[in-house]
């Protein structure tokens, strides 16, 4: 497809999620307290969109990602929370 | 518009899903063993479980004339408990023989730990020993990345597992080309907000090339869609792909490889 064509065709959803982050960025900051560390890793992310090849939802998603090799000894719990935080366990 | 469902978990699921499935074209929906959202206290309740995949879910879907077909495992958001997970896999050979059984899966990691991949290399080799296809769930979110080179690097190293009949789900951009290149099958799986979107799904199709690629629905007891792939097909027509091409990514190729086993026959 040319990219008047894309744009015709996904413009007004890329427009609406972007708003939607600045929305809930804004809202952070209005909130209280300290966030835990998947605040700073979104920011980190998002800062792939600047890349200039086309691969930011590539570099977005290894930017959230645990990019360790070996397996853990125990399961912290079940569930994934969208990004990784380091830890010591070995 | 015609379509397989590949991986969809229909015990979760109400009867009005099934009518509205095959409304939208689906001629075939095959449902890998899953985590029930709550930890079972036994092997007698994977039996259970295994005999309605097997026996009750298939009457279910055939009310509305939708073959069903079924996978066997014990998911690894339960194979953290390696006695209990292998008291399972002990059951599993006795339901290998029946009608709608495809292969085992849906196996994998769920947080990457040592048990998860003790757990999976049994899987694998049982497998093998069964001549088995096999379907295998990449973990979730920011565990995907790392799991999936631990399960690739797993499949790769039991010198039986041929990769051509194996299907490596829930790719996204940062895993697709990692499954390809290993020779496997990759799964796209549609959902709202944890896995890919139908704009996404399509954009790895046209990246990466769908010789060996799937869509499912993956649709269960949470935000899912079980309409995701015929909506997927809707995106792909806007997108000014011909009929054709999508007949060949939404029901071509999960024949393709489903029909490895000759037990899934589609009319």
């Amino acid at each position: 497809m040319t990219r008047q064509q894309l744009l015709d065709l996904y413009f007004m959803d890329a427009r609406s999620k972007l708003i939607d982050i600045a929305a809930f960025l804004d809202r952070m900051d209005r909130g209280e307290g300290e966030p835990d560390f998947r605040l700073d890793a979104f920011r980190k992310a998002l800062a792939e969109l600047h890349r200039g090849e086309p691969e930011r939802a590539k570099s977005v998603l290894m930017s959230l990602s645990d990019l360790t090799v070996e397996p853990i000894a125990k399961a912290p719990g079940k569930g994934a929370v969208g990004a990784w935080k380091m830890t010591n366990e070995k | 518009m015609r379509y397989i469902e590949p991986h969809g978990h229909m015990v979760s699921r109400v009867t009005d899903d099934y009518e509205a499935m095959v409304l939208a074209g689906c001629r075939a929906v095959c449902e890998p063993a899953f985590w029930a959202g709550y930890d079972r206290s036994g092997p007698e309740g994977f039996y259970d479980y295994f005999c309605q995949l097997t026996d009750y879910e298939p009457k279910r879907a055939a009310k509305f004339g939708l073959p069903h077909f079924t996978w066997l495992c014990i998911n690894p958001k339960e194979s953290e408990d390696t006695k209990l997970a292998e008291e399972v896999i002990a059951l599993i050979p006795q339901f290998l023989d029946r009608p709608s059984v495809l292969g085992i899966g849906e196996i994998g990691l769920n947080k990457n730990t040592r048990n998860e991949l003790k757990i999976l290399e049994q899987h694998i080799d049982l497998a093998a020993r069964h001549d088995q296809l096999i379907l295998v769930h990449t973990p979730h979110l920011e565990d995907k990345h790392k799991g999936t080179r631990l399960i690739l690097d797993a499949l790769k190293a039991d010198a039986r597992i041929q990769p051509g009949r194996v299907i490596i789900d829930h790719v996204e951009e940062h895993t697709i080309q990692m499954v390809l290149d290993a020779g496997f099958w990759a799964g796209i799986t549609l959902y709202p907000e944890s896995k890919t979107t139908p704009a996404r799904a399509i954009d790895m199709y046209e990246v990466y090339g769908g010789q060996r690629v799937w869509l499912n629905s993956a649709c269960d007891w949470g935000r899912s869609d079980p309409l995701a792939v015929p909506k997927t097909a809707i995106e792909m027509r806007r997108r000014g792909h011909a009929d054709e091409t999508i007949d060949q990514l939404v029901f071509q190729n999960p024949i393709r490889f489903l029909g490895q086993n000759p037990r899934f026959t589609v009319r």
